[in-house]
């Protein structure tokens, strides 16, 4: 396939040109405090939608990330009040187990049951969050309450500017922890023969069980890894903000799923890579920023994401389409 | 190190005394396999030899796919033996089979279209070695190689879905050989193919077996079956009925035997008193669109059947599109009945009393999952229903009518199409378009994967619609032996243009097959 033919190139080529279009009519926006500002509203969305791509690659849909990771996040921080602790390592490891066994339940459903995965996460994001605001509380726990360990860590920045006004600005270590996970996803989907499996199964699931390929590993590693990354980004999340909010993370699956598709993933599965997805996020990110420096409102904001899932998804089905013609 | 060469060079080694190798690679005696109190397999025997190309020939349902599974070990038989090299293997497991050296060519290829050609052939090497890590150089050698081996050029960084479907056998091919095959069982191999592919295919697979290896080719194309084989088996109702050498078989012998019956044909010949003089049902003037359609001239008369072959991307296809409303933007025109026509959507189309059975009944003609009334229905309901509602008792008589008219085998017009036959689904298309009124009929491929009971049944429906009821119809096809059979005339399209017309009563079977060999 020729290089211009690549859906990486393009989504990249359609960002630098949106980029330069936004740069016009908002000469800030190249300003180095909305870059930092704006790679760092990559993060949350980012992992998350690491996660979405494995699931989406497979064939699947995951529509109950958000409520994964809102009960990961909540009950880590509950559980790092309740017993004082103040370190990171250990609730980053909790929340992304917590994330990898809701995701496990996902996976049974799906692989058992051969159920649609649509409804399958309608279902199980449906009732943890019910589980959540039912059995562990309602309320938010806000800066006084939120463990110190996470809201520093939180806080860390690669570099620090200083402002003409004197106040500061940084871009958030977080980016790196984003990075690293994508270039682990990258690495796992490209170069393993599981990861080849997930692209197989996303292919022709009858096939790839003909030739060999264990189909409940397969689908017990994809909705794992991906409710880990959501119970991770959960919990990064409450230390960037340094808020946990139960209530949190409601309607962001369309966010997260438009930058997917944005970023080439087929909704047929087979297709997709981390590069792409990463531009997605990108361009997703940039969009809805673009819109509150505009002040837009917010009910336009949903206009927005939703006309680009629907071009969006347009465009890929139209070119896999063509693809199988 | 030298010496150990040396000594494997001496050779007396490799010939251990008393180990007779045997002749034969695969043997099942008196196999039996039940599903559910149905006898699938009876006391069926087989012996395949070392490299010989044998063809297994039966109808659907004849035990044909059960034997296969039960040779690759998916299906375990309740009774009989099977024996490889001459050693009795108590329980063929699919993985046990596949050391064996038992490869199946399934028909959908098993293949991932959204995979490189380079990773769907290292992939099965990929597995077997329990690697985590791959290794991508190394794959596209594999890869390389095993294209190479089959002596065919193949672009390693394609996508298999980019590829034609001769392609992906292809791809297919060159998989099941990666794995030291020793019998490459393929399961209706030419199905999809055109006459050059068809022939490039038996070449790489005489090829295969220079090399020793052992091919089961199943099929119901009985030209193919003896124009390749060494040997034949003929299957029927789950037992063996006949088998032998190729030379001992012919056309009719292996029909006989497949179907039980005799089915005699006799080339199709139009009633040119009754019908000649009437305008003709569909006439086309310099029809042409873009590079697929080239200013085609063709008339169809009432009671004509008009065979149309060429190579796949022909123009054959597009030809039929244009004439049921699908290629709108034509140039030139379409006159029906003597009046010139419109055509740009399939309502136009319908409505002018044109009705078209697509190349792909599945995914283009049936609702499967719904019964066979509301698929024989669907174009009419505007006919049930004057007013608002469905006049439900015309309905079923209808459907009823039509199901004893096309003697579709079923107790009830309510049952889901899906789990009708071949044959029997391509009877409700048909039926389908009768209901309609059409006067004229386009058939794409219309027995293609029909056995051949109901292919002549069909044929039979269809002859007499147009000797009787005046129909018109244009039967596209790369099955020859059909076309000559049942169209009085035949037209070669190559490239959007046709390039010749013959009269089927002076042609043989064999004048038109070379013919489209020579298109290129």
């Amino acid at each position: 396939m020729a290089w211009f033919q690549k859906s990486e190139v393009v989504i990249a080529g359609i960002l630098v040109l949106a980029m330069v279009i936004i740069g016009l009519v908002n000469p800030a926006f190249w300003s180095l405090d909305n870059m930092f500002s704006l790679l760092r509203s990559n993060v949350i969305i980012g992992i998350m939608a690491l996660g979405v791509l494995l699931v989406m690659i497979s064939g699947g849909i995951d529509v109950s990330f958000p409520a994964f990771a809102v009960a990961a996040m909540y009950l880590t921080v509950k559980g790092m009040i309740y017993f004082n602790y103040d370190g990171v390592v250990l609730p980053f490891v909790a929340a992304a187990t917590m994330g990898a066994l809701f995701g496990c339940l996902n996976a049974f459903f799906v692989y058992k049951f051969r159920m649609i995965p649509l409804i399958v996460t309608l279902g199980t994001g449906s009732m943890v969050r019910g589980f959540l605001l039912g059995i562990v509380g309602t309320s938010m726990i806000n800066i006084n309450k939120m463990p110190d360990a996470l809201i520093d860590f939180g806080k860390s920045d690669i570099v620090n500017m200083v402002k003409a006004d004197g106040t500061t600005y940084g871009l958030t270590a977080m980016i790196l922890v984003y990075f690293g996970l994508a270039v682990a996803l990258h690495l796992v989907l490209r170069h393993t023969t599981i990861g080849r499996g997930v692209y197989a199964l996303g292919g022709d699931p009858e096939a790839a069980s003909r030739v060999g390929f264990n189909i409940r590993k397969i689908t017990f590693f994809i909705y794992c890894v991906a409710g880990a990354l959501a119970g991770f980004a959960g919990l990064l999340h409450s230390g960037m903000i340094w808020l946990a909010n139960p209530r949190d993370f409601v309607g962001l699956e369309l966010d997260v799923i438009a930058a997917v598709v944005l970023g080439g993933a087929s909704i047929f599965g087979g297709r997709g890579s981390v590069l792409g997805t990463m531009l997605g996020v990108f361009m997703l990110v940039m969009v809805k920023n673009s819109l509150i420096i505009m002040k837009i409102d917010t009910t336009w904001q949903r206009v927005v994401v939703g006309v680009i899932i629907v071009i969006a998804t347009a465009i890929t089905a139209w070119r896999d389409r063509r693809a199988n013609a | 190190m030298g010496a150990f060469i040396l000594f494997l060079k001496s050779g007396p080694l490799f010939h251990v005394d008393g180990l007779v190798m045997s002749e034969n690679f695969i043997e099942l005696r008196n196999v039996r396999k039940e599903f559910a109190g149905v006898v699938a397999l009876n006391d069926l025997s087989l012996t395949i030899r070392k490299g010989e190309i044998h063809c297994l020939a039966g109808e659907n349902g004849s035990g044909k796919s059960t034997l296969i599974k039960v040779m690759s070990g998916v299906y375990q038989p309740d009774s009989g033996e099977i024996s490889i090299d001459g050693k009795a293997v108590s329980q063929l497991s699919p993985m046990a089979s596949i050391e064996h050296g038992v490869q199946v060519i399934y028909q959908d290829f098993s293949l991932f279209g959204n995979l490189t050609v380079a990773e769907n052939l290292a992939m099965n090497v990929q597995l077997r070695e329990q690697r985590h890590i791959l290794n991508w150089r190394r794959m596209r050698e594999i890869a390389r190689e095993a294209v190479s081996r089959l002596g065919v050029e193949l672009d390693l960084d394609t996508d298999v879905e980019k590829l034609s479907t001769a392609g992906k056998q292809l791809v297919a091919i060159a998989r099941a050989l990666m794995s030291d095959a020793r019998l490459i069982i393929m399961d209706e191999p030419t199905t999809a193919l055109t006459g050059k592919e068809i022939e490039t295919l038996f070449r790489i697979v005489k090829d295969i077996q220079s090399r020793g290896i052992a091919i089961l080719f199943v099929s119901h194309k009985m030209r193919e079956m003896l124009e390749i084989s060494d040997h034949i088996t003929v299957i029927r109702n789950g037992e063996k009925v006949a088998d032998g050498p190729t030379r001992d078989f012919d056309e009719a012998l292996i029909t006989r035997h497949m179907t039980g019956l005799d089915i005699v044909s006799e080339p199709y010949i139009w009633d040119r008193e009754k019908y000649g003089l009437m305008p003709a049902r569909v006439e086309t003037r310099n029809l042409s669109f873009g590079t697929d359609l080239d200013d085609i001239n063709l008339a169809i008369k009432p009671g004509e059947i008009v065979g149309l072959s060429g190579l796949l991307g022909s123009g054959r296809t597009e030809l039929a599109l244009s004439l049921f409303g699908m290629m709108p933007g034509y140039r030139g025109s379409i006159m029906l009945n003597g009046q010139e026509t419109s055509l740009d959507t399939p309502q136009d189309a319908i409505k002018a009393g044109v009705a078209y059975v697509p190349e792909d009944r599945l995914s283009e003609g049936l609702f499967l999952t719904q019964g066979i009334d509301r698929n024989m229905l669907s174009t009419s309901y505007e006919k049930l229903a004057p007013g608002l509602l469905i006049d439900r008792k015309k309905a079923e008589d209808w459907v009823d009518t039509m199901i004893r008219d096309m003697q579709i085998a079923t107790p009830t017009g309510k049952k889901l199409v899906k789990e009708l036959s071949g044959g029997n689904q391509q009877r409700v298309v048909i039926a389908r378009w009768l209901l309609t009124h059409a006067k004229f009929l386009i058939l794409n491929g219309p027995t293609v994967g029909v056995d051949v009971g109901s292919k002549a049944e069909i044929h039979r429906i269809i002859r007499e619609l147009a000797q009787k009821e005046g129909l018109a119809v244009l039967m596209i096809s790369d099955d020859v032996p059909e076309l000559v059979h049942n169209c009085n005339r035949i037209v070669l399209m190559h490239r959007g243009a046709f390039v010749e017309e013959m009269a089927s009563v002076d042609t043989s079977e064999d004048q038109i097959s070379d013919k489209l060999k020579n298109l290129t």
